[in-house]
């Protein structure tokens, strides 16, 4: 260290002001090849808004959602199941990208005889994880129809979900994409994917209801 | 601690619950055994590309493995030299041709060479040299791979990879000789999952064929009542059925299941779901192995019969369906898992979707098995926890068991051998840094 005798007050009697100047910050100057030049893409889905809406339409598929949740909160599992067409699937992709619940990696992926295999386990008195006090409520919302002709109908969400096991308590949330087709006066569901914004995160202990 | 105490803790036909929960413990495991023995980084298809990476930890070590420029793949501690910040903060990327921190901008060739240093000349005349070693990422000390698995160690001495492996070894070939090119890649999905429980409760229970027909019983008879149904309807039901159903069994079916026990704690629970259908699609992928290896030696893959190897003290691979799961141990009371599975190159789809309703039914965050396997670690651990009794018991079939050139063989599937090996193990990583009387704790 050299010596002069600089006091504080000398030292803070001058300065520089930094500008932002057209030249490198200093992170490109060490390294200009670096990764993340690139512009962070646009991620995750958004809705299309199909044409008009009738109300009562609109009324019907709400009512739908919010039933399934209730029935999922009550544990009526069987009635839920109704819910699906026989070739029906409830999908829960690993992540947002996924295109085929049949053919990658999927958290849930469940047609009604493997949703009745689950039902069954969860109905029976030994299935141990199920001996803790174990409760979920969801809410649904933000429901949009996003397109609709007589016999079909693709239907947008979103949920949050809260589970209680034992003392600890758990939040799930993300979006529903129901593709629903009529069958007689009724919708019945043909695709029910559920995007976890939480789907990659590390899970503290398992999933073991549909969400 | 010391040897005597060692020697009182862990004895031949029990151990004492402290094993399990103490701090101090906990800590000597991961000096002794994670931070010293070779633990599997990952499989080399994860890091494809120069520059690709992706973070793990060695015991409590933050570690990245990366694609150097060379096609060679380092493992280097995640930590800036100069102020110590992680260079890679998220499980997977591409890194581009270096590494740069995101503090103060130090910048690293992948090889964790310093590159270069922002306003390099302030360290003229200071005791910070650029080829100093400590101007640069650190290494692993080791680093070697099998059939495209990669492991490190952070010793320079000991075993090599392949003496450590030794006849466990067959983990990996079992699992790419039945790729008609002899090779995996991975899907790239990595579920992770905290358990609440010790380890070692993972460990043990990977070879127990005591417990699926107890702690399975819900998910088994559920599944095994569906199956019944679709097969008398249809004639025939979906194999991934069977993946469940399994599980509602006797104990006397478990009982005639071997396992076998090698030195290092590894150890394999023999098959006992006779993956072996005669529908078309196996026909015809039994047929490119054929065309690959020769009828002898495609009938010797396809017929081991091994369920699960573990690599112990933290893999469990199933080779038969391409699964893999991978223990980083937080705490005493808690460890995170990491659940891989693979695609066997140059095999037909159909092959593949097999493995993948697997990894979907089993090894999923919503497992219909794992869950009530994690529920009884939990409970397992809150009661080891307890002063309600000291000692876990390993008695089965002590003294029934047949040992040749250091194998241990059970004669009954559910001989606690298994658990007896892998102490024999831990004792042996655990001894070193307790004798002669060192006083740890």
């Amino acid at each position: 260290m050299s010596k002069t005798t600089l006091t504080t007050q000398q030292a803070l009697g001058s300065g520089v002001i930094i500008e932002a100047v057209h030249s490198m910050t200093g992170a490109e100057s060490i390294a200009p090849d670096h990764m993340g030049r690139a512009r962070v893409p646009a991620q995750g889905y958004v809705p299309q808004t199909a044409a008009a809406i009738d109300p009562a339409l609109m009324h019907q598929v709400q009512t739908l959602l919010f039933r399934q949740a209730a029935m999922l909160d009550a544990k009526c599992w069987a009635d839920w199941i109704a819910l699906f067409t026989d070739d029906g699937v409830y999908w829960m992709p690993s992540n947002p990208e996924q295109t085929d619940w049949a053919s990658q990696a999927s958290i849930f992926a469940e047609d009604p005889l493997l949703m009745e295999v689950r039902m069954g386990r969860l109905q029976h008195p030994n299935a141990w994880s199920q001996a803790a006090n174990w409760s979920t409520n969801h809410i649904v919302g933000n429901v949009m129809i996003e397109h609709a002709d007589k016999d079909t109908l693709e239907v947008y969400s979103r949920f949050h979900m809260m589970e209680l096991r034992r003392d600890n308590v758990r939040h799930f949330a993300g979006s529903y994409r129901h593709s629903l087709v009529r069958v007689g006066s009724d919708w019945k569901i043909k695709l029910q994917r559920v995007d976890m914004a939480n789907a990659q995160g590390a899970y503290d202990y398992v999933i073991q209801a549909w969400v | 601690m010391t040897a005597l105490d060692l020697d009182h803790l862990v004895q031949p036909d029990r151990v004492h619950r402290s094993v399990y929960t103490d701090q101090a413990l906990f800590d000597l495991e991961m000096e002794n055994m994670f931070e010293k023995t070779w633990v599997y980084c990952g499989h080399e298809s994860q890091v494809k590309a120069v520059g690709d990476y992706h973070t793990l930890h060695i015991g409590r070590q933050p570690m990245v493995m990366v694609r150097d420029r060379d096609q060679s793949i380092r493992v280097l501690y995640n930590r800036c030299p100069h102020r110590g910040v992680q260079l890679c903060g998220t499980h997977s990327g591409n890194t581009g041709s270096g590494f740069v921190c995101p503090y103060h901008a130090w910048s690293f060739h992948l090889n964790g060479q310093v590159r270069a240093i922002p306003l390099a000349k302030g360290y003229d005349g200071t005791r910070m040299k650029l080829d100093d070693p400590q101007a640069s990422m650190v290494p692993a000390a080791r680093v070697d791979s099998y059939r495209g698995f990669v492991f490190a160690s952070l010793s320079p001495e000991g075993p090599s990879l392949l003496d450590f492996l030794g006849e466990a070894k067959v983990a990996f070939d079992d699992m790419c000789d039945r790729s008609p090119v002899g090779e995996v890649e991975v899907v790239p999905v990595c579920h992770r999952v905290v358990q609440h429980s010790n380890w070692k409760f993972f460990m043990e229970n990977q070879l127990d064929a005591l417990h699926p027909s107890v702690t399975h019983q819900s998910t088994g008879v559920s599944a095994r009542r569906i199956e019944e149904r679709v097969k008398k309807n249809q004639g025939s039901a979906p194999l991934y059925f069977h993946y469940l159903s399994t599980f509602a069994s006797s104990f006397d079916q478990w009982d005639s299941v071997q396992t076998v026990n090698f030195p290092y704690g590894h150890g394999i629970l023999k098959a006992y779901m006779g993956l072996r259908p005669t529908d078309p699609d196996t026909v015809e992928y039994e047929g490119l192995l054929k065309k690959a290896y020769g009828e002898e030696k495609a009938e010797e893959y396809l017929s081991r019969s091994i369920h699960h190897v573990l690599i112990y003290p933290y893999l469990s691979v199933q080779s038969p369906l391409q699964q893999l799961r991978c223990l980083r141990p937080i705490a005493p009371d808690k460890t995170l898992s990491e659940i891989w599975h693979f695609r066997l190159k140059g095999a037909p789809e159909a092959i593949y979707r097999r493995a993948l309703w697997y990894f979907n039914l089993v090894n999923s965050p919503a497992t219909m098995i794992n869950a009530d396997d994690l529920e009884n670690w939990t409970r397992g651990q809150w009661g080891l926890q307890s002063k309600g009794g000291e000692w876990v018991s390993f008695h089965r079939n002590m003294g029934g068991d047949t040992e040749t050139n250091g194998v241990a063989y059970s004669n009954n599937g559910t001989s606690e051998v298994v658990m007896r090996n892998q102490f024999k193990a831990w004792q042996a990583y655990i001894r070193p840094a307790v004798q002669p009387a060192v006083s740890v704790a």
